[in-house]
């Protein structure tokens, strides 16, 4: 069976996590290791008058209790965001201070205050509580509207009003003469709804500190190791950067949440140096619900304009994001340039404007979930696009048709050039597949037994392949985004890819052995993937933004490019032939029409003996490359939902749920469709389940999965996924990314769905059955009224 | 203190634990068997469910003075040989990404099938979506687990 591109290989990966020998962080035990736990902040909003700590000190196996002032004074930094974001008076951002550890203030439920260090965990808990704080408690909004206003508690003193920035995207004064212009205007409020990440694997660290060597270790739930010891030691100045290593073994999920470093990774690096033992933090799901990365929260305002043939003219957009307490790494850029420059779609629109202000809150840190900004732009496009197709009488499937992008390169009204796609392609795919032209008959046969059955669409692009370097640096981005490999071929012809990608479900173990297989014919098995250790792999940039395959793989793919014309060289030499007639295939060198041959191992043996190769070459057989993407490359879907509403009860089933999908080139369609499945599976969740809910004076209502309504077995259908790829033309394998698309693409689909059952278009996410049966009660009255 | 002894994957173990000590802390911090995870604080997740006496338990509501005396089977015993049939079936259709509900996945998968197989019950893919209620998954979005524990339980009852 063939083990290159385009097959289904089995995961190499999996051996170890269905037999419990997967090494997460909190599998790992050191010696002489301590606990360590967090005084948290219970109020949203507060001034720390004074920190008492002796009670806690004098507990028996309490090591330490360390706070702020003692974080400060040992120079440890404050907490960053990596993009600068340019308001459009030009000024910079408002950004407020974050300390691993307060000082002055708390400003949200879950907030540092002191990191306990104990013998046991049970201890360290224990004493976390008998830490006195004083607090005088300060009014708390948690409303990223309410927050702007006049006289709204002033949560960064040196943000007025609360206020972050206020940007725009996109020529406002054509956007105002097309909507002018336009024969049917759509007008829509449409609240994108706060979600928590919930990676099953809670966030967790082991930091140890070498005194002999002045030298530390970070075992750390993490996407991007990397990354995380640059912040560390660069910005955080816990430790220099060669004295660090970051260490990111199986991680359990992250979906965006473990991109960042967190005040606890910080304060156990720094406490393990401070108390001379290695420190362990494992998150509980409490602290996670609090303290992890929320993920959305958006208000927006816009208007879409059409002309009398259906055409959209113009779009206008006004979004309020709510960033939570304090600014997370990518919290600036995913409100804006992950979200506004998708606001044309799939469409042909001659002019877009897009505004927004991020506000502060006395909430947790909102910054990049599954899809970032994408599966905001999406939904707003989508369901104005339903919501248009209904006040005009049209069918929404015709008036996707009727305004989709037809040819490429596209160039958008707000920055991106589509390089590819087949919108129309995908529309067909989709329809076919979910029998649209059989939905009527299916409607009658669910009213027959008393049920309302309805139909959404959802055709999205998005921008994935994060991002081409000095591109994302002119809009702001403090670091490149481009991706690195090395391909290590042994003396005895194994090999070792080493990347700065991470996989913390991705399968890369797989995937990038199928690019060696692919391109040699050695067999998966003889390739080693190895990942998230900043000691073995050379500086890499992560996983995030469906990168890995658009980035991370077309870097090893570089990487082998190199190794295959060294190989050619040696065989060259060694066979006495030229290198434009030998071939590589099936694990032998061949010179091309001959039977003269070198199996795989023996080149690498040449290479390494160096008793005979060309004159002037090094020995060895080791590559490694950098790639960075010329283009975002650019994904796209159209998804069907069909759902069943019991109108008694407001229940919605999804009855069928369709993706047609253009994802370019694929290495592994099974590993691809359960990237899908996973996607979809959470944009359901944010679409009729998950909602994060946080009281008037900020207290988190949603802190458990009790509470916090994460999507079941039972709650979801199986899926069916189409593919209708054009390969992008903008990275050497064709990749365009799948690991976001079905949380993007999926929300909208669902509400149009429910809204076309129910026959009313006022229904916000999450759908639960009670406000789907008070949107069906809605119906009724006006229906007694008329 | 406590003093507990119970069976571990086939193997006597014996103990002195704190009173309040969980069961799942036993496994993974005394017996230093991590394949059972922790992924909640309220008994919701399922990462944590083993077998004891026979019968699926979500390690994190059991006290490990209330398994005294019990066989326990840990993801770590489960296999008679390379690997059980229900493990064989989740990496077959892709039943994992990340893997850190999977253990939990399979020790419920394979109590699922013991029961309905005992009650001579028809183990729907509906009623395994029913029965699958007590453990969460954020990757795969359960269809291929669903597809997995199809598989695993015609490769179960067919061994």
């Amino acid at each position: 069976m063939s083990e290159g591109i385009g097959a289904s290989v089995r995961r190499k990966e999996d051996k170890r996590f269905i037999t419990g020998k997967g090494k997460y962080t909190d599998d790992i035990r050191q010696e002489n290791q301590a606990y360590a736990a967090f005084v948290r902040s219970p109020h949203a909003h507060a001034v720390v008058k004074s920190i008492d700590a002796s009670e806690a000190e004098a507990m028996d196996g309490v090591v330490a209790v360390l706070n702020g002032h003692q974080l400060t004074e040992d120079g440890i930094g404050n907490i960053i965001a990596g993009w600068a974001i340019t308001s459009k008076d030009g000024s910079g951002m408002n950004m407020g201070a974050w300390s691993a550890l307060c000082t002055e203030k708390v400003r949200y439920v879950g907030d540092t205050i002191a990191i306990v260090i104990a013998d046991t965990q049970e201890i360290a808990r224990n004493a976390a509580d008998a830490v006195m704080v004083d607090f005088d408690i300060l009014p708390a909004e948690v409303n990223p509207e309410a927050t702007l206003a006049d006289g709204a508690p002033q949560i960064h003193d040196n943000a007025p009003n609360n206020q972050i920035y206020d940007w725009e995207l996109g020529d406002e004064a054509a956007t105002d003469s097309g909507l002018a212009s336009a024969a049917h205007v759509t007008e829509m409020e449409i609240i994108n709804n706060r979600l928590s990440p919930n990676p099953m694997e809670p966030r967790a660290a082991i930091a140890i500190f070498d005194e002999a060597e002045d030298h530390y270790t970070l075992y750390t739930t993490s996407q991007n190791p990397h990354v995380a010891r640059l912040l560390l030691s660069a910005f955080y100045q816990v430790a220099p950067e060669h004295k660090l290593r970051v260490v990111a073994p199986d991680v359990g999920g992250g979906f965006g949440s473990k991109i960042y470093v967190y005040p606890e990774e910080i304060a156990c690096l720094w406490a393990s140096m401070k108390t001379n033992r290695s420190v362990k933090w494992t998150s509980t799901r409490s602290e996670a619900f609090l303290t992890d990365a929320h993920g959305r929260d958006h208000v927006t305002r816009a208007k879409m304009g059409f002309d009398a043939n259906g055409k959209i003219v113009g779009f206008k957009v006004d979004t309020i994001a709510n960033i939570g307490a304090y600014m997370s790494l990518f919290s600036s850029v995913t409100p804006t340039y992950l979200y506004a420059t998708l606001l044309s779609g799939q469409y042909d629109m001659p002019a877009i404007h897009g505004n927004v202000r991020a506000v502060y809150t006395n909430t947790a840190p909102v910054d990049a979930y599954r899809g970032a900004g994408r599966p905001e732009a999406t939904y707003l496009v989508e369901r104005m696009m339903d919501t248009a197709a209904l006040e005009m009488g049209v069918d929404p499937a015709e008036l996707r048709r009727k305004n989709f992008i037809q040819s490429f390169p596209y160039q958008t009204q707000v920055i991106m050039n589509y390089d590819s796609g087949d919108f129309p392609g995908c529309m067909d795919k989709a329809q076919a597949a979910a029998d649209v032209a059989g939905f009527a008959a299916r409607k009658a046969e669910s009213a027959s037994r008393g049920k309302l059955r309805g139909i959404g669409y959802s055709s999205f692009i998005e921008a994935c392949g994060i991002a081409p370097s000095a591109a994302v640096g002119s809009l702001g981005c403090g670091v490149g985004l481009w991706e690195s490999a090395e391909v290590r071929v042994n003396p005895v012809g194994t090999i070792e890819v080493l990347t700065g990608s991470h996989s913390h479900g991705q399968s890369h173990e797989t995937t990038f052995a199928q690019l060696v297989n692919d391109r040699f014919g050695i067999p998966i098995d003889n390739v080693q993937i190895v990942h998230g250790d900043t000691d073995k792999v050379q500086f890499g940039m992560g996983t995030y933004g469906s990168r890995s395959g658009p980035v991370g793989m077309n870097a090893i793919v570089k990487a082998l490019d190199k190794v295959e014309a060294k190989v050619k060289k040696i065989a060259a030499h060694v066979l006495e032939a030229s290198e434009d007639d030998i071939v590589i295939e099936a694990g032998e060198v061949k010179i091309a029409g001959t039977d003269k041959k070198m199996a795989w191992h023996e080149v690498g043996l040449a290479a390494y003996t160096a008793h005979n190769l060309p004159e002037g070459m090094e020995p060895g057989l080791k590559e490694s490359a950098f790639f960075d993407p010329i283009n975002f490359s650019f994904p796209s879907a159209t998804l069907i939902c069909e759902v069943e509403v019991d109108p008694e009860t407001g229940v919605t089933d999804i009855l069928q749920f369709t993706t047609a999908d253009d994802f370019g080139v694929i290495i592994n369609p099974m590993v691809v469709e359960g990237q899908v499945h996973g996607g979809i599976a959470q944009g359901i969740g944010q679409a009729m389940l998950e909602n994060v809910v946080y009281d008037d004076s900020g207290q988190l209502l949603t802190g458990s999965y009790m509470d916090y309504a994460m999507p079941r077995a039972d709650d979801l259908p199986s899926f069916t996924i189409e593919h209708n790829n054009v390969p992008s033309p903008s990275n050497p394998l064709g990749l365009k990314g799948c690991g976001e698309a079905g949380a993007i693409g999926a929300p909208p689909a669902v509400i149009n769905a429910i809204c076309n059952a129910i026959g009313n278009n006022n229904l916000s996410m999450p759908a639960t059955p009670s406000k789907v049966w008070a949107a069906l009660q809605e119906v009724s009255t006006q229906q007694a009224a008329e | 203190m406590t003093e507990i002894s119970m069976v571990v994957n086939g193997k006597s173990v014996k103990a002195d634990v704190a009173d309040n000590t969980l069961l799942v802390d036993y496994i993974r911090e005394s017996l230093r068997l991590t394949g059972t995870h922790v992924g909640c604080d309220t008994s919701q997740c399922g990462a944590c469910v083993v077998h004891v006496d026979g019968k699926a338990v979500k390690s994190c509501t059991m006290l490990a003075a209330s398994a005294q005396g019990s066989d326990v089977t840990t993801i770590e015993g489960l296999a008679n040989g390379d690997l059980h049939p229900m493990q064989a079936a989740f990496k077959e259709n892709h039943g994992l990404q990340c893997g850190f509900c999977t253990p939990g996945m399979i020790m419920s998968a394979t109590d699922i099938v013991a029961r309905y197989n005992a009650s001579g019950k028809e183990l729907t893919e509906e009623a395994i979506r029913d029965e699958l209620e007590g453990n969460i998954c954020r990757c795969t979005g359960y269809h291929n687990i669903v597809k997995a524990i199809v598989d695993g339980t015609s490769k179960m009852t067919n061994a």
